[in-house]
């Protein structure tokens, strides 16, 4: 695929949201917050990044991508349909009977979805797992999984961030949505995750914090990633959680609640500018 | 006298023999490695051997992604701590996505019999018998556990297999043929129809010593691939001799009994009996004791399936 400008990235990620907003829209569920959040670094995976190939989706040599924090699928899905793994107008069928695109991803029905998600805290063991089976194999595919903030209030997450620098997997980069707000409120008084960033470090990883926000940013901290050996990388990705509409940004009430007609529009409208 | 062997001596034995052959099979244990045998595939493979410490949710995780990368994993631990432990894991990733994960979990049962109800399981069967696409096969000897093993590395797809910490009889010799899918008839008899599992087919076998002696013939079938189950079988049983006994070291509630039952109250309603754990959780003390204090031993079952035998003749 030819590599895209920072420009083109950008337009590509107002499109995504775009797609986000009214695929969540006329569903009338589904989770805008943490799926907005995590368009840039989604983006820049898909169209920058990551080796893959939507003609061949199970192609032996491709990057893999885990979408540990399953509720942000309407994300995945819209960039994976402007990759081409199968025709935008499916977008409008999320979350209705017979759909491809299921409420969470589904890798049995779903071009492109390495692993079925939606429960979390298990997607960073499946991206250990891959790993070391790219090892054996003498592949030099990475594996990116993108874990939710809240996500990392689930004991697995830290089974697996264990293991992976027990096991030296420096072929996985983790990105962590860090939009400081879950379900119930701000990640910080639910559940405090501070110092988010020493923990990783305790636990044997390398880690960076960028502007989830910023496409070079996200691009540098990917490619710097790539580099490191004897050890994994997380990119601790600082992002706004409902980024780029208003009146979702910063609210945990839009985590799981489709706008109506009303927001829809505007958001659309807000978009366009 | 009868050989004894336990069916994980048997699976540590057959990993090797797999590993040779088969550079895609890789094993992953969550620090029980030298109780659920797994260690010997370590000691030889141990490029392929993968121990997460006590994890068991990223024990089934990590398979799951190996068997994504195209690897078949053999994942093992206790039965309890695989099943219960890593339940949602199981059912969300490895069966949900049809992956090629072969969970095999030994200390079933009460055979962890020193270690007390923590450690022993009688719910396993039950916990991976209701989730979708998963295959559940209790070995009944060493013979069939290695016959099993060997099978369903041929499968593609998600497995659990139930094996003992005890030395239990050997039932089979090497020319024993294993399908996944056909149970075994091992005794004929007509008088009624035994349909046992795992660890209870040796006892149900000693039952229908027993039976014989009070000229009742029992038709003992070796159920040992609880799901998906030999339908056909159990039916014919039914049909022939009309009355239906169960026996497994497990609860009765959602097992190899309940399985049964499930067929017979919609197919062929026949007089039957649940022989297992009634609704109790286990405890420490010798292995043999524990199969008295239960009803698991060769004599109880031999009067349960009298009591159904008379109840059936007299109406």
């Amino acid at each position: 695929m030819k590599k895209k400008t920072i420009k083109d990235l950008e337009e590509m990620a107002t499109r995504i949201r775009q797609h986000v907003i009214t695929m969540i829209g006329k569903a009338g569920s589904g989770h805008p917050g943490g799926s907005l959040s995590c368009v840039d670094v989604v983006t820049t995976l898909y169209f920058y990044k990551m080796q893959h190939n939507p003609e061949d989706p199970n192609w032996e040599d491709r990057d893999r991508f885990v979408l540990c924090k399953g509720h942000a699928a309407p994300t995945l899905y819209a960039v994976l349909a402007e990759s081409g793994y199968f025709p935008v107008e499916e977008l409008t069928r999320l979350r209705t009977g017979g759909s491809m695109l299921q409420g969470h991803p589904d890798k049995n029905r779903t071009p492109g979805i390495e692993v079925s998600s939606g429960s979390l805290g298990q997607g960073l063991s499946v991206a250990n797992g891959m790993a070391i089976a790219a090892k054996l194999n003498h592949k030099g595919y990475r594996i990116y999984a993108l874990i939710g903030d809240g996500e990392c209030d689930e004991g697995q997450i830290w089974e697996a961030a264990m293991a992976a620098s027990h096991y030296k997997l420096d072929n996985i980069t983790a990105i962590i949505d860090r939009n400081g707000l879950q379900i119930d409120g701000p990640t910080e008084k639910i559940m405090s995750l501070e110092p988010l960033a020493d923990k990783w470090r305790a636990f044997g990883w390398e880690v960076m914090e960028i502007d989830g926000h910023h496409i070079d940013e996200i691009i540098s901290a990917l490619d710097r990633a790539e580099k490191i050996k004897g050890r994994p990388t997380v990119i601790i990705a600082h992002i706004i959680k409902g980024k780029g509409i208003s009146f979702m940004e910063w609210k945990a009430e839009f985590h799981g609640k489709a706008p109506n007609k009303e927001e829809l529009e505007h958001a659309l409208i807000e978009l366009d500018k | 006298m009868t050989d004894l062997k336990s069916t994980r001596d048997a699976y540590g034995e057959v990993l090797i023999e797999l590993g040779k052959d088969n550079e895609d099979i890789v094993v992953l244990d969550a620090d029980l490695a030298v109780s659920t045998q797994t260690s010997k595939f370590a000691e030889k493979f141990p490029e392929r051997f993968f121990d997460v410490g006590c994890a068991e949710q990223n024990l089934i995780g990590t398979a799951a992604g190996l068997a994504a990368g195209g690897k078949i994993p053999f994942a093992s631990t206790y039965a309890i701590f695989a099943t219960g432990r890593a339940w949602e894991q199981i059912r969300s990733v490895i069966a949900h996505d049809r992956l090629n994960v072969k969970i095999v979990a030994s200390h079933a049962g009460l055979t962890n019999s020193p270690d007390g109800a923590s450690h022993q399981s009688l719910e396993d069967i039950a916990l991976m018998r209701v989730i979708p696409n998963m295959t559940v096969i209790v070995p009944a000897d060493a013979i069939e556990a290695k016959k099993a093993i060997n099978a369903v590395v041929e499968y593609y797809g998600p497995v659990y297999i139930r094996l003992n910490r005890v030395k239990t009889p050997v039932i089979f010799d090497h020319n024993y043929n294993f399908s996944i899918y056909k149970a075994v008839t091992l005794t004929e008899g007509e008088d009624l129809g035994i349909i046992a599992t795992g660890s209870m087919v040796a006892n149900a076998l000693q039952a229908a010593d027993l039976l014989k002696k009070r000229e009742i013939t029992a038709r003992v079938i070796n159920m040992h691939t609880i799901k998906p189950i030999d339908k056909e079988i159990i039916l014919r049983a039914a049909r022939e001799t009309g009355a239906i006994v169960t026996v497994e070291e497990h609860s009765i509630n959602g097992g190899l009994g309940s399985a049964v039952a499930e067929i017979l109250t919609e197919e062929m309603p026949v007089p039957m009996r649940r022989v297992g754990v009634k609704d109790r959780f286990g405890q420490s003390g010798r292995y043999e004791e524990l199969l008295k204090e239960y009803g698991l031993n060769a004599g109880h079952i031999a009067k349960v399936a009298e009591d159904l035998f008379n109840k059936k003749d007299g109406g």
